[in-house]
């Protein structure tokens, strides 16, 4: 789609303008001739899906990536961005959401990496902290220049990856997905500061997928489906519905249909379970929860608040510092810790957050990943001898139940489409009819029709009497599918609500730690 | 990395690239034959006459393949595991010590069916006690297992000079060599060369590995832990007792090295009997692609150019056995380091093609 | 009195004659750690940095051409330890490993069709080596000095410099320096090559200072424990030199003890003094004497999605 006016005018007022951007990786057809124009001295948004090519087009503007075709002018001048280099010194800067910073260096060390003005660096270092200490003042940006990265919270280390763009005397100021890793509250303080730098004349380009930021934030935004521009709006005269269809292409996920639970005994159960990493930093804090059969507990908050552990725990990956967790009778503690193996011996089933990283073998072919973790179980294996065509006919009939394209089991597990990839993660797990079913974020990188059958899939485990307890950062998610909503928050259980009375914003408070149950 | 380009097929992966592979490190020494003034095609000819050119000479080369199919193995197996056992060398070494250790011990009064399994049991023992110091150090400390099997075949190498040295050295002998075996501690010798019993030994290793790899449970746990740990955590699998496991079987493979050259050839103890094998061995698993069939026949190209390489350097004094020590560097750097160098070529060549 | 101080100052001159190599290959293999790229090959560097400086040497007659030829040869290997694991994103240790076996092989092929002597260079006289400067019966040559001098130029190039800086932060995160429009590859090569260079300085001190020539293998695993006191010294330059130096004071104290009796004991185990270093990194290496943190990107390739 056009969105700029034709013939090469230079426009008034465009910081960047995008012309025909086009880039593949192999089959992967990224950005599809992508044309955009970004306005100097406003906020500009870019919304879409995971995977609909936004950091991709950012890349290729940064210089990270070269595009296959198209141009990209730079106040109103064509430009080759080979490097970063040449983007930082046509004053764009960028704010990755994997931060570059090194820990072990200092702040001021950061900062200067890469613009240290000379070859011996005590001058620069001295200059740097003067300068350092003027856009702190300037943009209300201040970080402690001589503390290590490591020692400093999320918020702050985003600070700092802002603060060096500034040093680098960027005008333009790319942000990809910002908010991914903070904290409620530390997100409204980056849209105080993504304010105050607007008005201070900088320009601003916010790429995420939280429809609330861009309403709350940008001037103008752009739609991206699958590495193309869908549509442009003035943020004004749009809303979230809109989008929302825009970035989806179809009416957004319409809420399950789902009988009543209908609770048994308490399968899962924990107790004052608490976690203390090798630094002391406390993890969890008095986790207690029950999670009964037939019933579907849903954890929500934001990421990094403590599920991951908790998974681990519960599934015996990690051992508790203190506490206790009962499954189906038996009770571990840190003295007795469970290990996988027995978790899975009492019918606990876990499909992982990162299926990729933890739930299956990416070399491995589709049927090897369809026994990992009942490897040692019959029929699979008899007396420590594999039996290769049973593997394969499992495999085989998993992916018929659970419709896993292609029916490929003799193809590696990594060639499959990530919906694809969990759902035959989901159907290895939930074809042991487990007691208890453990779900970390069901439906990460999992295109929107994989997401209704997974969702389906769970509540169906619901009704056969599993105990289910699903973690995602996804509200929505955990909205329409729990059946009890925890919130947790700085590794505590900060509540519990039922999903007929929640509503996004009582959650989404609590989420930030702001109040506690109602 | 992506590319705009399609995968290699796999038979292209797993034979052509490792052979144009091998065929660059060849080139190379080819020139460096070239420039120590002799003609690389001469002497091309010679090696080959020498390795394979009677059955004497077949012999001596499947004796020199069957260390490599000990080492080879043993760093396949680690491989699998996603640990690079640097350590065969010292495995071997301590190995041999086991194996002339339960010999010297037991061969005044034992019979040969009874001796010989002990010894071989021994050297595996040896050899994967030896290994698994640096694995225990990987699993519950964390110290990195290329640097401390590193480390231990220099701590092997000072052990070994000092007991052969002060402890091992037959009476009234000059230079630092145990007593000889009983003749039952020797394995039938093959060929009228070298040659030994042990070849089946080590034929019967590779079956073994094979199955446990791919048709055990054990071996899946194993496998799993090389391609993404924690995937295998997740699955159950206790990562310090594979990480054992896995470098345990390692170095008892290393170890048998000393079957073939203590009970097969020398009959005694005696310094530096694996002097390079466990490095070779590395070379053997980069181009076997760290599999059992693989690793045989890169054994017996390795084998033949040890053999071949001996008999190049009575033929034409300007060459040393040392040719081959250089061939080995260049088929690892060739076949490791820089196994990806011909890929982007290939995969052009083979998108040309209808 | 006058004997006791006599003793001492010979002990400190082989104390340092011995880890004059160690600091040389140590403070040169630090910078390619610190830059990421592992460096197991130091042993091959250095030896056929030897073989190449006595060979030049020998035919020249010049101890500097002998030391200008074995930078090269150095590099030449440095150069394609880069190409391998920088380029081609191949496997660090396989990569070094290779080059250790292959100097090991290329070094004995070469002497022997150059010179004739199973391997060896011929004996070097006086001129055609590097003698000792002031104290001549302590072996002082000017590689020892440069040794000396190396640990703090390498201490302020790695802390004081843009260079360091930046060579420092590819080590930790070579993502973060390429997205702050910084050459990964170029900086690793840097690095890459001034290992060569130091590595060959180590290499012609073994075979035209401390020795009169080369014969096979005659690094005999020093560059094994330069990378050890690397480790030991926890990545950083002084207590690396540190480590150098009490490596170098075991292999003279064990000189020393060789054939010594020790009443209730026997004679001195030399090989105990020559496994130690490698049993001291073990000990460090399990964490039972502080901890040693690698850079976190050692032995990881860098990869740029294009």
């Amino acid at each position: 789609m056009q969105v700029l006016k034709p013939g090469g005018l230079a426009n008034e007022g465009a910081a960047i303008e995008l012309r025909s951007i086009d880039k593949s990786f192999g089959a992967v057809h990224a950005v599809r001739d992508v044309s955009m124009r970004i306005d100097a001295g406003r906020i500009t948004g870019i919304v879409g899906e995971n995977g609909a090519g936004k950091s991709t087009l950012m890349s290729i503007l940064y210089g990270l990536y070269r595009a296959d075709a198209g141009e990209i002018l730079v106040g109103g001048a064509p430009l080759q961005m080979d490097s970063p280099r040449d983007a930082i010194a046509h004053g764009i800067g960028m704010v990755h959401q994997h931060f570059m910073l090194i820990d072990s260096f200092t702040v001021l060390e950061n900062l200067v990496l890469g613009a240290e003005g000379g070859p011996l660096l005590a001058g620069g270092m001295a200059a740097a902290r003067a300068e350092l200490e003027r856009l702190g003042r300037e943009y209300g940006l201040w970080v402690d220049p001589d503390a290590l990265v490591a020692d400093l919270s999320v918020g702050e280390q985003q600070r700092v990856e802002i603060l060096k763009v500034l040093f680098r005397g960027a005008r333009i100021l790319v942000l990809d997905e910002p908010s991914a890793v903070l904290t409620p509250q530390e997100t409204e303080q980056l849209f105080r500061i993504l304010t105050t730098l607007k008005e201070r004349g900088v320009t601003v380009v916010l790429i995420t997928h939280k429809l609330r930021e861009i309403m709350a934030t940008t001037d103008q935004v752009y739609v991206m489906r699958q590495g193309a521009i869908v549509a442009s709006r003035a943020t004004r005269d749009t809303n979230p519905e809109e989008l929302a269809e825009l970035m989806v292409g179809r009416k957004v996920l319409t809420r399950l249909d789902k009988a009543p639970a209908r609770h048994g005994e308490v399968v899962l159960r924990t107790d004052h379970l608490s976690l203390v990493d090798a630094r002391g930093v406390t993890l969890l804090q008095d986790i207690g929860l029950e999670v009964r059969a037939g019933e579907i507990v849903g954890i929500a908050g934001v990421s990094g608040n403590g599920q991951t552990e908790l998974l681990q725990i519960l599934s015996g990956i990690r051992t508790p510092s203190a506490g206790t967790v009962e499954v189906g009778g038996r009770v571990f503690d840190s003295a007795h810790p469970a290990t996988p193996a027995e978790m899975r011996a009492l019918g606990l089933a876990h499909v992982p957050e990162d299926r990729l990283r933890q739930g299956m073998v990416g070399a491995f072919s589709a049927s090897e990943t369809a026994i990992l973790g009942y490897h040692e179980d019959a029929p699979f294996t008899n007396n420590y001898l594999l039996d290769g065509p049973a593997v394969g006919e499992h495999c085989a009939d998993l992916m018929q139940r659970f419709d896993v394209r292609p029916r490929a089991p003799g193809l590696r597990s990594s060639s499959f489409s990530g919906g694809n990839q969990q759902k035959l993660v989901l159907a290895r797990e939930m074809d042991q009819a487990p007691k208890v079913l453990l779900v970390g974020q069901p439906t990460r990188g999992v295109d929107i029709g994989a997401i209704e059958f997974i969702h389906r899939e769970l509540v169906k485990s619901r009704d056969a009497g599993c105990a289910v307890l699903v973690v995602s950062v996804e509200l929505e998610e955990i909205l329409s599918l729990a059946d009890r909503i925890l919130v947790m928050f700085a590794g505590r259980i900060v509540g519990e609500v039922a999903p007929a009375e929640a509503n996004e914003r009582q959650l989404g408070l609590m989420m930030a730690g702001a109040q506690a149950a109602a | 990395m992506s590319t705009s380009r399609r995968p290699l097929p796999v038979w292209a992966d797993i034979i052509l690239l490792p052979l144009i592979n091998i065929a660059l490190a060849f080139i190379v020494v080819g020139i460096i034959v070239e420039i120590i003034g002799v003609d690389p095609f001469q002497a091309l000819g010679l090696l080959v006459t020498g390795a394979v050119g009677s059955s004497e000479s077949i012999g001596y080369t499947l004796y020199y393949a069957t260390n490599f199919i000990f080492t080879g193995l043993a760093v396949s197996v680690a491989f699998h595991a996603g640990l690079f056992n640097i350590g065969g060398e010292g495995q071997a070494y301590i190995g041999g010590l086991g194996c002339g250790l339960a010999i010297l011990a037991f061969d005044r009064f034992l019979p040969a069916w009874l001796l010989v399994p002990i010894a071989i049991a021994a050297a595996a023992l040896f050899g994967a006690a030896w290994a698994a110091v640096p694995a225990w150090l990987q699993a519950s400390r964390g110290s990195h297992i290329v640097i401390t099997t590193i480390m231990f075949n220099f701590v092997a190498s000072a052990l070994m000079v000092y007991l052969m040295v002060n402890v091992l050295i037959a009476p009234g002998s000059m230079t630092p060599q145990s007593r000889g075996f009983a003749p039952s501690a020797a394995l039938p010798v093959l060929l009228g060369s070298t040659l030994n019993l042990s070849i089946a030994l080590a034929l019967a290793c590779c079956v073994a590995v094979w199955i446990f790899l791919w048709h055990t449970s054990w071996g899946y746990a194993l496998r799993t832990m090389g391609h993404n740990p924690a995937a295998a955590v997740y699955a159950g699998t206790n990562l310090k007792r594979m990480t054992m496991l896995a470098m345990c079987l390692s170095g008892a493979l290393a170890g048998l090295v000393s079957v073939n050259e203590l009970m097969g050839v020398q009959h005694r103890i005696l310094l530096d009997f694996q002097a390079g094998y466990g490095f070779a061995g590395i070379a053997v698993a980069l181009m076997g692609r760290s599999h059992p069939l693989g690793v045989v026949l890169a054994a017996l190209l390795f084998g033949a150019l040890q053999q071949g390489g001996a008999e190049l350097s009575f033929d034409i004094p300007g060459i040393t056995r040392e040719m081959v020590v250089v061939i080995q560097g260049l088929v690892i750097l060739f076949s490791g380091a820089l196994e990806h160098l011909p890929r982007p070529w290939l995969q052009a060549v083979l998108a040309r093609r209808p | 009195m006058h004997e006791l101080g006599s003793i001492l100052f010979l002990m400190a001159a082989a104390t340092l004659r011995t880890a004059t190599p160690l600091i040389l290959c140590a403070m040169g293999g630090l910078f390619s750690e610190k830059s990421g790229i592992i460096d197991v090959g130091l042993e091959g560097k250095m030896l056929m940095a030897a073989f190449f400086a006595a060979a030049t040497a020998s035919l020249t007659g010049s101890p500097w051409a002998g030391v200008g030829a074995a930078i090269v040869a150095s590099e030449v290997l440095a150069l394609l330890h880069g190409f391998a694991c920088i380029v081609h994103r191949g496997n660090q240790v396989v990569s070094g490993v290779a080059l250790n076996i292959l100097a090991a092989g290329l070094t004995v092929v070469l002497g022997n069709a150059w010179f004739k002597q199973g391997g060896q260079t011929p004996s070097l006289s006086h001129s055609q080596r590097l003698m000792p400067l002031v104290f001549p019966n302590a072996g002082d040559s000017i590689l020892v000095y440069v040794a000396l001098l190396s640990v703090p130029f390498t201490w302020w190039l790695v802390s004081r410099t843009r260079f360091g800086l930046r060579l420092r932060a590819v080590g930790e995160m070579p993502l973060a320096v390429d997205a702050a429009g910084i050459s990964v590859t170029w900086l690793r090569f840097r690095a890459v090559l001034l290992c060569g260079f130091f590595a060959g300085l180590a290499g012609s001190y073994i075979s035209i200072a401390q020795n009169a020539g080369f014969s096979r293998d005659m690094t005999a695993g020093q560059g094994f424990i330069a990378l050890a006191a690397i480790i030991f010294g926890k990545w950083r330059p002084v207590p690396a030199f540190g480590a150098c130096l009490m490596f170098g004071l075991l292999d003279a104290v064990a000189i020393r003890l060789q054939g010594l009796k020790v009443p209730g004991i026997g004679e001195v185990p030399v090989q105990l003094f020559q496994a130690l270093p490698y049993l001291l990194t073990m000990f460090l290496l399990a964490g039972f004497i502080g901890r040693a943190v690698a850079p976190k990107a050692i032995g990881v390739p860098y990869t740029k999605e294009h």
